[in-house]
């Protein structure tokens, strides 16, 4: 009998105050409370988290990189959101 | 953390996918890109990491066993902690591998399942048996090397998940070599009996941990593909050459001697080791090493055992739910 | 050869600390045997973190015993080079694992045991023990917190579950008891403020094991005949080959290095 499958989870965590979560990692648990255990048991051993996410992989939605070309491309050209595109005389400083 | 070169590639999709994605493809893997799980790839490029990926899992699960083997006899309180927390890293590094592996769209439970079937295969340096202490040094020095000469690679492999898992193995690794160095050299300094236990563990170990870099290279299957596709970044003999040049000085400073009697040192510096006895090596992979039925019942065991709290989980997260439904609907 | 063991100078401040880290050895130690062979590999990691706890605390307190001892004992030879009948610990946390249910059983009656001594030893006249204290209870809190979860899953799981969790409570009930035993040597301690009357913690223990209980839907038995003597050195026989294969390479190689 092959065995069922048990809820795959995403886990981010936070390293340090001030940070943002980031991801790190999954894991199988059979519901979030066990999942947040597991994530503290799996991916903070060494000191690396003092805040922890979990969320079901399936909540995720994801962009499709098919999709690639019209998400992201059309950002590249707008160069004038980047201060780099204004030119201020070196006298004026830094700005 | 164990890998084994025993991975083959499968050739490539003929005809099947549109040779203009499969160039694309290749364009990307040739500028460094990294290959993320919804990205188009070629069939034969998710098979071939599937299987390397979770041949890695099983690797590090199985070499839970001969460690595990001395974990209530370690000879001081602080080599236990040391030996539990490096299996315990093994574990965790399984765990990262079949996560990685999960992204290519096979679930734990199928790898699991093709392990304990005898489907699946897992490196074969833990079919050898644990039988003294210095077993324990000689597996963190020699084959947790020979596993960071594997590793190191890997970690820029041009499959992200399995990039990025291998960097975070790799970090949690640097351990475990010392470990195991240092229980040697304890061994070596000490007495007279200790110093041939230390030795007779190295006589044991010695070859299979050669054998752990996979076939020589005019007769490693499809590696090209692999090459090309750079999810292997150097070939098996390339690899054991670079551990042994590593090794030798290291069991020299130990006063230990290779169980190698026609081992040279040629005029560029590389030790030349004698010919690998490749029938042990194709017969532990078929089932026939030491302990090759004995790591597999332990671990059908610990399935088996396993299944009804695995259950209970299930069941009680099903109810748990049912009832907050309820609630919701009052 | 053989190593033989080593003669302990028992006052009653270094027999009560040997008392705590033999708890907390030979439990680390039952864990320990699960490492890769647990239900699935997120508890595998779980039991080993707490494993890895315990045997953390064991020698904390062997070598703060070996200090007041003033000898020349270490935590290692504390551990490794004492018999049977010089250990210390609670009858309970040297059961076999048996099944899961067992073992996580065992876990959450030792640990919300020890989490409320630990909290109360955080106020010990003695620094050293409070400050162990102060550490141990942390990790005790996390141990009750991972222990209770699992009860209440495998209590209110399947009908399997339910059953194996029930009869591993009456298993193990009966070696409850000694918890919360004081000895005679204890008075003087728990008079200076240096150690806690752990008789006071049992109506609390009752409280928040009869509460996770009901949640598990498990019932605790109503007998009150509790085994005694592990405090005293009388164990069950489980004890002795723990021990010998703990001590098997101190014993048979006498004053090697490891």
């Amino acid at each position: 009998m092959a065995t069922p499958n048990t809820t795959l989870w995403e886990v981010f965590i936070r390293s340090r105050n001030g940070l943002a979560h980031k991801h790190c990692g999954s894991l199988h648990a059979s519901d979030a409370t066990m999942a947040l255990q597991a994530a503290r048991d799996i991916y903070t051993r060494r000191g690396e988290g003092l805040s922890i996410w979990v969320v079901p992989s399936s909540a995720i939605t994801a962009s499709d990189p098919s999709e690639k070309g019209m998400m992201f491309e059309p950002a590249e050209s707008k160069i004038y959101r980047h201060p780099t595109f204004y030119e201020v005389p070196e006298e004026v400083g830094h700005m | 953390m164990y890998t084994q070169a025993l991975n083959t590639s499968d050739g490539e999709d003929r005809g099947v996918e549109d040779a203009a994605q499969a160039a694309r493809f290749q364009a990307r893997i040739d500028a460094e890109e990294r290959i993320e799980p919804n990205d188009w790839m070629p069939a034969a490029y998710r098979k071939t990491l599937l299987r390397q990926i979770s041949q890695h899992a099983h690797s590090e699960v199985v070499g839970m066993l001969p460690e595990g083997n001395w974990i209530t006899r370690a000879p001081t309180l602080r080599r236990k902690v040391a030996l539990l927390a490096k299996i315990q890293d093994e574990c965790g590094h399984g765990l990262y591998l079949y996560s990685a592996a999960e992204t290519l769209g096979s679930s734990r439970e199928e790898m699991v399942d093709a392990l304990l079937a005898g489907k699946a295969k897992y490196s074969s340096i833990f079919n050898y048996p644990t039988l003294t202490w210095a077993d324990i040094g000689t597996i963190g020095w020699l084959v947790d090397g020979a596993a960071i000469m594997n590793q190191i690679p890997l970690c820029r492999c041009s499959y992200g998940p399995y990039a990025r898992a291998m960097i975070r193995v790799c970090k949690e690794e640097s351990f475990h070599q010392r470990q195991g160095y240092e229980i040697m050299l304890t061994l070596c300094r000490g007495s007279a009996e200790q110093k041939a236990m230390a030795q007779d563990a190295l006589d044991r170990w010695w070859w299979p941990v050669l054998m752990m870099f996979g076939p020589p290279d005019q007769v490693s299957q499809h590696s090209d593909t692999s090459t090309k596709w750079k999810i292997k970044r150097f070939s098996n003999d390339e690899l054991r050459q670079k551990f042994v040049d590593a090794t030798v000085p290291q069991a020299q400073f130990l006063g230990l001697t290779v169980p190698d009697p026609g081992m040279k040192q040629d005029a560029e510096g590389h030790w030349r080791y004698s010919e690998i006895d490749w029938d042990e090596f194709k017969q532990v992979l078929a089932g026939n090493g030491p302990c090759n039925r004995d790591r597999m019942a332990a671990r059908r065991k610990a399935h088996d055992d396993g299944a009804w709290v695995r259950e209970a989980a299930a069941a009680y997260a099903e109810k748990r739910q049912a009832r907050q439904h309820a609630q919701a609907a009052e | 050869m053989a190593t033989p063991s080593i003669k302990i100078s028992e006052t009653p401040l270094v027999l009560h600390v040997l008392r705590r880290a033999d708890d907390a050895l030979i439990l680390g130690h039952r864990l320990s045997e699960w490492c890769g062979h647990a239900p699935m590999l997120e508890e595998d990691m779980a039991l080993t973190n707490m494993a890895l706890d315990l045997i953390g605390q064991a020698r904390e307190l062997y070598s703060y015993a070996a200090r007041i001892e003033g000898k020349d004992n270490d935590e290692d030879k504390l551990a490794y080079l004492r018999d049977e009948r010089q250990y210390r610990n609670l009858l309970l946390v040297e059961q076999p694992n048996g099944d899961f249910a067992r073992t996580i059983v065992r876990q959450f009656f030792y640990s919300v045991f020890a989490d409320l001594y630990w909290r109360a030893m955080m106020r010990s006249g003695d620094a050293t023990l409070a400050a162990i204290a102060a550490k141990s209870e942390k990790e005790s809190a996390y141990h009750v917190r991972h222990s209770s979860e699992w009860i209440v899953r495998l209590g209110d799981g399947t009908e399997e579950s339910h059953a194996r969790a029930q009869a591993a409570i009456e298993y193990l009930w009966a070696f409850t008891g000694e918890m919360f035993e004081v000895g005679d040597d204890e008075r003087g301690l728990i008079d200076a403020g240096i150690a806690v009357d752990a008789g006071k913690l049992r109506a609390q223990w009752l409280k928040i094991v009869s509460g996770i209980a009901a949640e598990a839907t498990l019932t605790l038995p109503s007998n009150d005949w509790m085994q005694k003597g592990g405090r005293a050195g009388r164990h069950s026989e489980h004890l002795g080959h723990l021990l010998s294969e703990l001590q098997m390479l101190q014993r048979s190689f006498p004053g090697a290095t490891w």
